[in-house]
């Protein structure tokens, strides 16, 4: 099946937010901070009013509003203070864009330097300047958020499974290491851009590339003390996301830019440097890890700490500092756990979700582990992973028991990866005098962490000639769900795919709610609405049909475009002739347009408990199992990305091409994330990368061969079976790869992104170690 | 090549058909498609050169649009995304899911619609030295380059 979208974007007519918008539009420019920890002495912005064509010049003293999704300290414009270099401190409005942009160069900001948190070390020091000395005072949206007086620290989640201390004596091997990974840009295509308008009644119009639209609508009305029915968001095409446009950014300077001239429409779209320094990135993290494990290799015990660097403001970062613990273990059972996971405030970008929501940064740890384990027992590193794979009957980490249809088959995932890599034929090998070839596998698992009681619906209309319209809230910001949920409705009301057609955009006046197109969450909380939907539609058309075959609508079967008698399929109707009622042959109506309802919302999920961790955050896994091979030359210290796999657990694949190629851009970013991508900063805490030119991401001949298979294994819970598997491409690729450059070198590559710079440095490190 | 001073009315040959804009003289190729000919498949993604998403073709070649001036492109024959319908490399894109959220999507086929007007069969070497000047998020870009593969003309 070609994706729906397909025609529109091959041709360029996928209209995306940017794509075009009322000549009346006023254009917005920022003035960013310079400096990423200073004090606002003041701001004069006479300069910017005396440009032409300004109509607003709008600072933080204006703007009191303190805005997040869990804990609400963020400015909309910084007032007091800025806290990371790149931070919005005053917007302007003007005609044009480039008047606008002139008038931010005529903004003069006295700023007095405060010392800079520019490190997880900085933050955590007994005498670290705070970030946030106001801390304790933010509102909390949730209960489960635990910020600590006097420091950095915005969160703390706590694991405390089985007995640690027995852990260790169980234990006959111990190892210990410690990892670092880097903030990351999302680096997607389209900038984050938004129009807001304030019309005459008081109502707003958003128009905006977000991937939740119903949750930016009630943030909105809070922050502003709006009626949530006065406010319209419409999102188009989304040109990518990756977690990074789900909270408001350019939303909320719009909307006060709009409110300062008196409600006119006003454009606010990032530069591609503001959507390194200004928009929120991926957090960073460092992490502490001791596993032990018994001579047979089953794991005994698991103790880690993870600081998550969130940056200056929380955004999202304390939930998915709850993400890290509750995956500590990954694919792995484990008995005893301790483990805390500490969200850390720096001046660093602030960050928000980002694909794999924290996961990345646990299962990096655990399977990077696993293999200095494997290395230290002399096993096999893939037959460890088998020994001690998660399977029924086993608890995860926040003490969830695991079923077959909540976990998957993991083990089945390793074996058939290994015969994908041909594991069993080496994964280390000499090529020439200088060139090594190996092999590194690494397992993930991901379930959500959504709000307990996040939600979707779905509407089903027909058209006069028997034609569905589906309606939903799913953003179609890549991954295809604009193709996946017509097929998923097209399968249940047993008609072809090609017969459905599904909103593109969407509006929230005119759309149900969906929480949001994120957490890999789409086809499973969509999935199943479209089906109570379905159900719905074919209960209505049995019932129409009922009226004019004179029966009852439980002898009534609907296949293949028809309405027909099951003891008599001659006696059948076509769905136009249903659809919209029926008519008996004098011309009197009966019946009525058929309209399929359908919702979903979570079940059986919880709050973690504050000193255990225990408690349900997700209603499954998506498991799976990773490899990548690379070549290493010896005399370069460079390296080549050969083959990289994956063998997922889906369930029950839905559409096909579009999950593999779902799964295989997720492996590309990845290995793009581990080989050479990070946030830079310069000792006083200012980004320096903040372009594709300094900021390099992979391009079409830096990448290996790329296969994706799945096992299906399905979700009793799920829409025919199915999981998501959105983002968990992603998971497993920075260790997979980490751990066959690792053997190939001889090294411990323990910090990400290893590029041929940090390989030189570590190997030539050892080499000198190794000759003291 | 032409010199302008102030907003000045300049004619361009877009996609076939001869177009009056006024332009000022720092305005870009790009700005100038989008803004006044409405020709949005063009796509900002850096305004520096780096990611592709503007490239159009100029007398045949890919372009960014981006470090373009508009009245540079006075004289030439200027092709947008909209000024191809059913090409090879657009059915190629689509019957092989070489996109997803489509944002580079214009970009990357105005390279590789260029690429086999001018090499209709290309080697390896070719292929990757042409398509290393856009970037995709999205995908793995081996999606990408099946659908440029399943174009070649393989005479061997």
């Amino acid at each position: 099946m070609i994706r729906k979208d397909a025609w529109l974007k091959v041709h360029g007519k996928a209209k995306y937010n940017d794509d075009g918008y009322p000549a009346a539009c006023l254009q917005a420019r920022l003035l960013t901070s310079v400096f990423a920890h200073a004090g606002i002495l003041s701001v004069d912005v006479s300069g910017a009013w005396a440009v032409p064509g300004v109509h607003a010049v709008v600072t933080g003293r204006e703007s009191a509003v303190l805005t997040g999704p869990i804990l609400q300290d963020m400015p909309i414009l910084a007032a007091e203070k800025v806290r990371y270099f790149g931070e919005p401190v005053a917007i302007v409005v003007a005609d044009e864009e480039w008047q606008a942009a002139q008038a931010v160069k005529s903004i003069r900001v006295e700023y007095q330097p405060l010392p800079v948190v520019n490190t997880i070390e900085d933050a955590l020091a007994s005498n670290a300047p705070l970030v946030h000395p106001g801390l304790m005072q933010y509102a909390r949206t949730v209960p489960d958020v635990y910020p600590e007086e006097n420091t950095n620290i915005a969160n703390r989640v706590k694991i405390r499974k089985g007995d640690i201390a027995q852990g260790w004596k169980d234990s006959a091997v111990v190892v210990e290491a410690e990892y670092r990974i880097p903030q990351a840009s999302h680096a997607f295509l389209e900038t984050r851009n938004a129009r807001a308008q304030i019309l005459p009644g008081g109502q707003v119009v958003i128009h905006t590339a977000n991937q939740a639209p119903h949750a930016l609508r009630s943030m909105l009305a809070k922050y502003f003390s709006l009626s949530e029915n006065d406010i319209t968001v419409e999102v188009p095409f989304v040109g990518g996301a990756y977690g990074g446009k789900i909270n408001p950014h350019p939303e909320l300077l719009a909307y006060i830019a709009s409110r300062a001239v008196g409600g006119r429409e006003v454009r606010v779209a990032y530069t591609r440097e503001e959507s390194f320094y200004t928009s929120p990135c991926k957090t960073g993290a460092k992490v502490v890890m001791k596993l032990g494990a018994d001579r047979t290799g089953r794991l005994q015990a698991l103790q880690a700490e993870y600081y998550i660097d969130c940056g200056a403001y929380t955004d999202t970062a304390p939930v998915m500092a709850k993400a890290v613990a509750g995956s500590c273990s990954g694919a792995y059972y484990i008995p005893h756990i301790q483990c805390d996971s500490v969200c850390v405030y720096t001046n660093h970008v602030y960050t928000t979700s980002f694909r794999g929501f924290g996961h990345g940064v646990s299962t990096f740890a655990i399977e990077r582990t696993m293999d200095k384990l494997a290395d230290r027992l002399g096993m096999d590193p893939a037959q460890l992973r088998l020994l001690n794979a998660a399977r029924e009957g086993d608890d995860s980490p926040t003490q969830v028991t695991y079923t077959k249809s909540n976990l998957g088959d993991i083990s089945a995932c390793i074996h058939r990866m290994k015969e994908i890599m041909q594991w069993d034929n080496g994964i280390w090998t000499k090529v020439s005098d200088s060139v090594i070839r190996a092999k590194g596998m690494a397992c993930f698992t991901k379930t959500s962490t959504t709000p307990t009681d996040a939600s979707s619906s779905a509407i089903v209309t027909f058209c006069s000639d028997g034609t569905v319209n589906l309606n939903c809230s799913v953003i179609e910001c890549g991954p295809g769900m604009t193709s996946s949920l017509p097929k998923l409705l097209a399968q249940r009301l047993k008609i072809s795919p090609d017969k459905v057609s599904v909103n593109l955009t969407v509006n929230t006046h005119a759309h149900p709610v969906h929480w949001k197109t994120a957490a890999s969450m789409s086809t499973y909380m969509a999935g199943n609405a479209v089906l109570t939907a379905a159900d719905d539609a074919i209960r209505q058309l049995k019932a129409n049909a009922a009226l004019a075959l004179k029966c009852s609508p439980d002898d009534v079967e609907i296949d293949n475009g028809m309405a027909y008698l099951k003891e008599n399929p001659q006696k059948y109707l076509e769905l136009k002739d249903i659809v919209s009622g029926v008519k008996d042959s004098t011309g009197s109506a009966l019946g009525g347009p058929v309209i399929g309802c359908g919702h979903f919302i979570m079940k059986h999920l919880s709050h973690l408990d504050r000193e255990t961790g225990k408690g349900q955050t997700g209603p499954y896994w998506t498991a799976g199992a990773q490899a990548v091979e690379v070549e290493y030359d010896l005399t370069e210290y460079t390296y080549r990305l050969v083959r990289a796999a994956t063998v997922l657990d889906a369930g029950s694949v839905i559409y096909p091409e579009g999950a593999a190629s779902q799964v295989m851009g997720a492996m590309n970013m990845g290995l793009s994330c581990a080989t050479r991508e990070a946030n830079v900063y310069a000792p006083g805490g200012e980004l320096k990368n903040t372009s594709f030119r300094t900021y390099k991401v992979m391009h079409f001949a830096e990448n290996p061969r790329y296969t994706v298979e799945f096992v299906e294994t399905p979700n009793i819970s799920g829409p025919m079976g199915a999981r998501g598997l959105g983002e968990h491409g992603i998971l497993g690729m920075p260790a997979a790869f980490a751990n066959a450059l690792s053997r190939a070198a001889g090294v411990q590559l323990d910090s990400l992104p290893v590029t041929n710079e940090a390989l030189w440095y570590s190997v030539t490190q050892s080499q000198q170690e190794k000759s003291r | 090549m032409l010199k302008i001073s102030g907003k000045t009315i300049i004619t361009f040959n877009i996609n076939g058909s001869a177009h009056e804009v006024t332009v000022r003289p720092g305005d870009t190729l790009l700005e100038v498609l989008r803004s006044r000919l409405g020709l949005t498949g063009t796509k900002v993604g850096c305004e520096n050169g780096d990611c592709g998403a503007c490239t159009v073709l100029v007398d045949g070649w890919p372009v960014k649009s981006c470090l373009m001036l508009a009245v540079e492109g006075v004289g030439r024959a200027i092709t947008t995304i909209e000024g191809l319908t059913n090409t090879p490399v657009q059915n190629a894109f689509a019957n092989f899911s070489a996109f997803q959220c489509g944002f580079c999507t214009p970009g990357f086929i105005m390279v590789c619609h260029s690429l086999l007007m001018h090499h209709p069969n290309p080697d390896d070497y070719t292929i990757e030295s042409w398509l290393q000047s856009n970037i995709c998020r999205c995908t793995s870009y081996q999606e990408i380059s099946a659908a440029v593969r399943s174009l070649i003309k393989s005479d061997a």
